[in-house]
C-alpha cells in the first residue's frame, strides 16, 4: 500500500511536548531487565579465553586439563564454529573475529571459550586451557601499517579502488576518492592556503552496560537468544547464519539496552554463547567484563588526516582537499569512506577532493561509534577552517556562513541537498547570547560545525487496539533512550487518544518482520514513520467498523481527533463514535482492530549542528576544561523535547571526552595499556558544565511529521570546537586529539621556545 | 569449589541469609544469590558507580566489597528506595526531568544522590557534581541528572519546612 510520506505542515497536539516516559518507573526502581539481568533454568556461565598477543600464530590449543575440571560442561574453539559462510567475506570476518581461526589478530582476540556451572569454575577452567602461540610481528598505528614493509595482517587484502590492481597484498584495504571541480586550479585562485596534518586517538563508545547475552540451543535446532543489542533482527540473522540455524528457529529478544552508540550493532560473544550452549545442551549466560569490552569489542578508528584549504581574501573557499587514513582494526571497514563523505558536507565548495584510505592493524575490529568517522574528519577540517579564517582576518562564523551549503548545493557524496539546516544553525550560533558572554582569564571561545547523514531502512510495526480503547504499539527498533515515549506520542497524535493510552513494546524477532538495526539515528525517524502509517491503517479499519455500526457507507465517515464522524447532510446528526466505543464493539463488527506497516523508510533528512564551546586552559598544567557549551542542531521536528535535548547533550559530552581525555594507548608489545574506566577516562559529572541546547526545526520533507534523526550529529563538532577554543585561549593549534594536559603543555613549551 | 560462608544480613530492611563463596563480591551476591539485579556491574573495579549501594548507611561500590562483609550489617539498594509503593522523590524527579536515557546508570545515581541528600539537603551545583563524580553516565552528559537532583533537594526542603 502506498502511503503519503511527505511532510504536511500540521498542528500538533501531543508531539513536541515533554511526557513522562512509559518505562520510567521500571528503570528507576531497578526492575528493568538489561542484558545481564535474566536467568534460565539450568543456566551455565560462559567465559572467553583471549589472546595476550597483538599478533600470533595459534599452534596448538590443549583443552584436556580444563575438560577434566568438575563442573565444566563445554569447551569450544574455532573447530566448534565451522565455516558455513559460503565465501561471504563479510560474514567470514565476523566469524573469525568472534573466535580466532589459527591466528590471533589483536590483544583480546577470542581463542577458546568455556561453559561451567559457576563463575569460579569457569575462570579456573580458562587457566587450564593451554595455548601454544608463535608470536608474530604486529602493527597498531595507521601510518605505520601503510608502509610497504609493515607486518602483514591478511594475505587476501589487495587494495581496492586503485588502478592497476596491486599484485601484492597489503594492509591497505581500499582507497576512496570523491569530489568535484578542479582542485589544482582552485588552489591557484586562492589568496591564502592553509595545510595541516592531524591525528586522532582511538576511542570507545563506553556504554556503561557491558555486552551480555543468554543463549539456549536445543538439539532439534530451535534456539533462543536474549541479548543487549541495537539490532536483534540482524543479530538473529548473523548468529543463525554462523551456526547453521533457521532464522525462524532462533528467537531473539532484545533486553533493555544500557547504551550502545553503535557499539552494539555488531555480534561479538553471541555466536560463542550459542555454540557453547549447543555443545553443553544447556542455556549459557555470557557477560563481558569491562576489560573485555575495551580489548575485544568495536571501538572507533584512530586516524591520520591531512587537510588543505584555499580561500580568497573575501572569504570564498576556492579549493579544499583532504587525505584521510582510518584504521579499522583487524578487519576492513568503510570508515575512511565515511570520513570522505562527511568532512566537507557543511560547505559549498566548487573545487573539492577527498581521498580516503581504509587500513587494517592489530587492534580490535572497529565498529560504528555515533556518526562514525565524521568527528575525526570534522576535527581536521573545522580546525583548518578556523586557521584560514584567521589568516584572512575574518570572523570564523562569518567565514563559515560565507561558504555554507544550502538547499541545491551538491553534497560531497553526490546528491543535491534538499532543505537543510546548516545555515540556520550557524546564524543561531552567531546570534546566541553565549557568543557575547564575557570570558575570564585564560578562557576563550571556539565554534565548529558538524554533519551526519541519518538513515532510514527496513521497519515493521504493529499497532493493536484493545477492547477498552487502549493501544499496544509493537516496534522492532530498540529503545536506546526514550524511544518508547516518542513513539507513544506519535501514535497518540495520529489516533487522537491521550498519550497514556498507548503502551509501546519492543517486539522480539519472532513477533515482527525484519527491522534493520537501530543505528544511523533511525529509531524515531523510521519507527515513527511506520507508527504513523500503522495508525492510519487502524483508523481505516475503525472507519469501516463505524460504517457497520451506523450502517452507512464508509466514504461518508471521517476520522477526527480520536472519533469517527459521519459527514454529509444525510448522517450529519449522528453522534460521533470514539475509538473506545468502536473498540468495545469490535467483537461484533469483525474482530480485533489492528494496524500494520512494513516499509523501507526512505528520505532520512540530513542532520547539521553548530556548537559553541568556552574553555579555560591552565597554562601551568596544560589542562583544558570546558566551562560553557551550547549545542544548536536541526531536529526537523522534535517529538519529545527532553529526549532530543538529551541526545544533543550526551553526544556533545562524548565529543568533549574524545577531545580532551579519551584514547586507546597501546604499548610497544601491542597490548592495550588502559582497558578500564580508571585509565580510559570518560567525562565525569564534575568535568562538565550544563550543556545548553537550542533545537531548530527545519522540516524534513520526506517524513510525514518532518522528523530528522537527532542522535548522532552533535558528537561531530566538539573535537574542533574545543580545539578552536584552545587555540583562541593560548595561541597554540593542537593537531592531535585527545588534547591532554601533556600535549597542550608540550605545545605551549614549543611556542615559548619558538618566541 | 571455593569455601563458602553463611551470610546473615539485612537488605532493604529485610533479614536475608545466603551462602556466599568467600571470594565473591557483594555485587555478585546481590545479583546472583539475592536476585537484586537493580544493582548493576559496569566495570567491576570501582570506577563507574553502577553498583552503588549503602552499607550501614555509607555509600560503597558493591563490586569492591565482599559478600561476606555484609554479615550483620545493613545493605541498601535501589530496590529499597520505594516505600509502601511510593517512589522516592529522587525517582520521581529523575523521570520528570528525563535524567535517564538508557537507564543503566540510574540505580547507582539514585543511591549516590540519596546518600548525598541525606547528608547535605542543600547542595550547590558543584557539590552535586563532585558527589556524583564516582558515577559514570555515558548517555546524558549529566545535565538533566544534576537538574533532577537540584529539583529534588528543593522539593524535599520545602516539604520538610511545611512539616515542621
Ligand atoms: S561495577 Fe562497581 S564501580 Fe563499576
Ligand atoms: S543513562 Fe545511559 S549511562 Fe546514564
Amino acid at each position: 500500500m502506498a502511503h503519503d510520506q511527505s511532510y504536511k505542515d500540521r498542528k500538533f497536539e501531543v508531539v513536541g511536548n515533554r511526557f513522562k516516559r512509559p518505562d520510567g518507573v521500571e528503570k528507576v526502581t531497578g526492575k528493568a531487565r538489561y542484558g545481564a539481568d535474566t536467568f534460565a533454568p539450568g543456566q551455565l556461565v560462559g567465559r572467553i579465553l583471549r589472546s595476550p598477543h597483538a599478533h600470533a600464530k595459534i599452534k596448538k590449543i590443549n583443552t584436556a586439563k580444563a575438560e577434566k575440571l568438575p563442573g565444566v560442561k563445554a569447551i569450544i574453539t574455532s573447530k566448534d564454529l565451522p565455516d558455513l559462510t559460503n565465501g561471504d567475506i563479510g560474514l567470514q570476518n565476523i566469524l573469525e573475529n568472534c573466535m580466532a581461526r589459527g591466528r590471533a589478530l589483536y590483544d583480546g582476540h577470542a581463542v577458546a571459550a568455556v561453559a561451567a556451572v559457576d563463575e569460579q569454575t569457569a575462570r579456573k577452567a580458562l587457566k587450564l586451557i593451554e595455548v601454544e602461540y608463535k608470536v608474530l610481528p604486529h602493527v597498531t598505528d595507521v601510518d605505520e601499517a601503510m608502509k610497504p614493509d609493515a607486518p602483514l595482517l591478511h594475505d587476501w587484502i589487495f587494495t581496492s579502488g586503485v588502478d592497476p590492481k596491486p599484485t601484492k597484498p597489503s594492509n591497505i584495504a581500499g582507497r576512496t576518492e570523491m569530489g568535484n571541480g578542479d582542485v589544482e586550479a582552485g588552489f591557484k585562485d586562492a589568496d591564502v592556503i592553509v595545510e595541516k596534518s592531524f591525528k586522532t586517538g582511538q576511542t570507545h563508545q563506553g556504554y556503561i552496560e557491558p555486552h551480555a547475552c543468554l543463549a539456549s540451543v536445543n538439539p532439534d535446532g530451535s534456539a533462543e537468544l536474549w541479548v543487549t543489542t541495537q539490532g536483534h533482527f540482524s543479530f538473529r540473522n548473523t548468529c543463525a547464519a554462523l551456526l547453521g540455524l533457521d532464522f525462524a528457529a532462533l528467537k531473539t529478544t532484545s533486553s533493555e539496552i544500557g547504551g550502545g552508540f553503535g557499539g552494539k550493532t555488531h555480534v561479538w560473544g553471541e555466536p560463542v554463547a550459542l555454540a557453547l550452549s549447543r555443545k553443553a545442551n544447556r542455556p549459557v549466560k555470557l557477560v563481558m567484563n569491562r576489560d573485555e569490552v575495551f580489548r575485544a569489542t568495536g571501538p572507533t578508528s584512530s586516524t591520520s588526516i591531512d587537510v588543505k584549504i584555499g580561500a580568497k581574501k573575501n572569504g570564498t573557499i576556492t579549493a579544499a582537499s583532504a587525505e584521510l587514513r582510518y584504521q579499522g582494526g583487524a578487519f576492513p571497514g568503510p570508515w575512511a569512506m565515511l570520513g570522505c563523505m562527511t568532512g566537507f558536507a557543511c560547505y559549498d565548495i566548487k573545487n573539492m577532493k577527498a581521498v580516503g584510505w581504509d587500513v587494517v592493524v592489530n587492534r580490535p575490529k572497529s565498529t560504528a561509534y555515533r556518526a562514525p568517522s565524521a568527528p575525526m574528519a570534522a576535527f581536521a577540517i573545522e580546525s583548518t577552517m578556523d586557521m584560514v579564517a584567521k589568516e584572512i582576518g575574518m570572523d570564523s562564523v562569518d567565514f563559515r556562513l560565507k561558504n555554507v551549503a544550502r538547499e541545491g548545493t551538491r553534497a560531497p557524496y553526490g546528491p543535491i541537498y534538499g532543505p537543510i539546516g546548516i545555515e540556520p544553525t550557524l546564524e543561531a550560533v552567531r546570534d546566541h547570547p553565549h557568543m557575547k558572554a564575557k570570558l575570564k582569564k585564560n578562557q576563550a571561545r571556539g565554534v565548529a560545525c558538524g554533519f551526519w547523514f541519518n538513515i532510514g531502512g527496513q521497519t515493521c510495526t504493529d499497532l493493536n487496539i484493545g477492547t477498552d480503547g487502549t493501544v499496544n504499539l509493537t516496534v522492532g527498533t530498540v529503545d536506546v533512550g526514550g524511544a518508547r515515549a516518542s513513539l507513544a506520542m506519535i501514535a497518540a497524535e495520529e489516533l487522537g487518544v491521550p498519550y497514556d493510552r498507548v503502551r509501546v513494546n519492543i517486539g522480539d524477532s519472532a513477533s515482527l518482520g525484519h527491522n534493520d538495526t537501530t543505528e544511523g539515528s533511525r529509531g524515531t525517524f523510521s519507527s515513527g514513520m511506520a507508527t504513523i502509517f500503522a495508525a492510519r491503517d487502524a483508523i481505516d479499519v475503525m472507519k469501516e467498523r463505524a460504517a457497520k455500526m451506523w450502517d452507512i457507507p464508509v466514504e461518508d465517515i471521517v476520522w477526527e481527533n480520536g472519533v469517527a464522524r459521519a459527514t454529509g447532510k444525510k448522517h450529519g446528526n449522528l453522534p460521533t463514535l470514539s475509538l473506545k466505543e468502536i473498540a468495545a464493539k469490535s467483537h461484533n463488527t469483525g474482530g480485533p482492530i489492528a494496524g500494520h506497516n512494513e516499509i523501507t523508510a526512505d528520505g532520512a533528512g540530513n542532520g547539521f549542528a553548530s556548537h559553541i564551546c568556552d574553555v579555560e586552559v591552565d597554562p601551568e598544567t596544560g589542562a583544558a576544561r570546558v566551562v560553557r557549551y551550547t549545542v544548536v542542531q536541526d531536529a526537523g521536528k522534535a517529538i519529545h523535547l527532553d529526549y532530543v535535548e538529551g541526545q544533543f547533550q550526551g553526544a556533545a559530552a562524548q565529543g568533549i571526552g574524545w577531545a580532551l581525555n579519551e584514547e586507546y594507548i597501546y604499548g610497544e608489545d601491542g597490548r592495550l595499556q588502559n582497558a578500564g574506566f580508571l585509565d580510559y577516562r570518560i567525562p565525569v559529572c564534575s568535568d562538565l558544565p550544563f550543556i545548553d541546547t537550542k533545537i531548530l526545526e527545519i522540516p524534513n520533507p520526506n517524513h510525514p511529521y518532518g522528523i530528522r534523526g537527532v542522535g548522532e550529529t552533535s558528537i561531530v563538532p566538539p573535537l574542533a570546537a574545543v580545539s578552536n577554543a584552545i587555540a583562541n585561549a593560548v595561541g597554540v593549534r593542537m593537531t592531535q586529539v585527545p588534547m591532554s594536559p601533556q600535549r597542550v603543555l608540550a605545545a605551549l613549551d614549543d611556542l615559548d621556545n619558538a618566541s | 569449589m571455593t569455601d563458602s560462608t553463611l551470610v546473615s544480613t539485612t537488605i532493604n530492611g529485610d533479614s536475608i541469609e545466603f551462602a556466599c563463596p568467600n571470594d565473591e563480591t557483594l555485587l555478585d551476591a546481590l545479583r546472583n544469590r539475592v536476585g537484586l539485579t537493580g544493582v548493576k556491574e559496569g566495570c567491576g573495579t570501582g570506577d563507574c558507580g553502577a553498583c552503588s549501594v549503602t552499607l550501614d548507611g555509607r555509600l560503597v561500590c558493591s563490586c569492591l566489597v565482599l559478600g561476606v562483609e555484609a554479615s550483620g550489617r545493613e545493605v541498601g539498594t535501589v530496590e529499597g528506595l520505594t516505600t509502601n509503593g511510593e517512589l522516592h522523590p529522587l525517582q520521581e524527579k529523575f523521570i520528570e526531568h528525563a535524567a535517564l536515557q538508557c537507564g543503566v546508570c540510574t540505580p547507582g545515581f539514585l543511591v549516590a544522590a540519596k546518600a548525598l541528600l541525606d547528608k547535605n539537603p542543600d547542595p550547590s551545583e558543584t557539590e552535586i557534581r563532585y558527589a556524583l563524580a564516582g558515577n559514570l553516565c555515558r548517555c546524558t552528559g549529566y545535565d538533566k541528572i544534576v537538574r533532577a537532583v537540584q529539583a529534588t533537594a528543593k522539593d524535599m526542603r520545602k516539604a520538610k519546612k511545611k512539616k515542621g
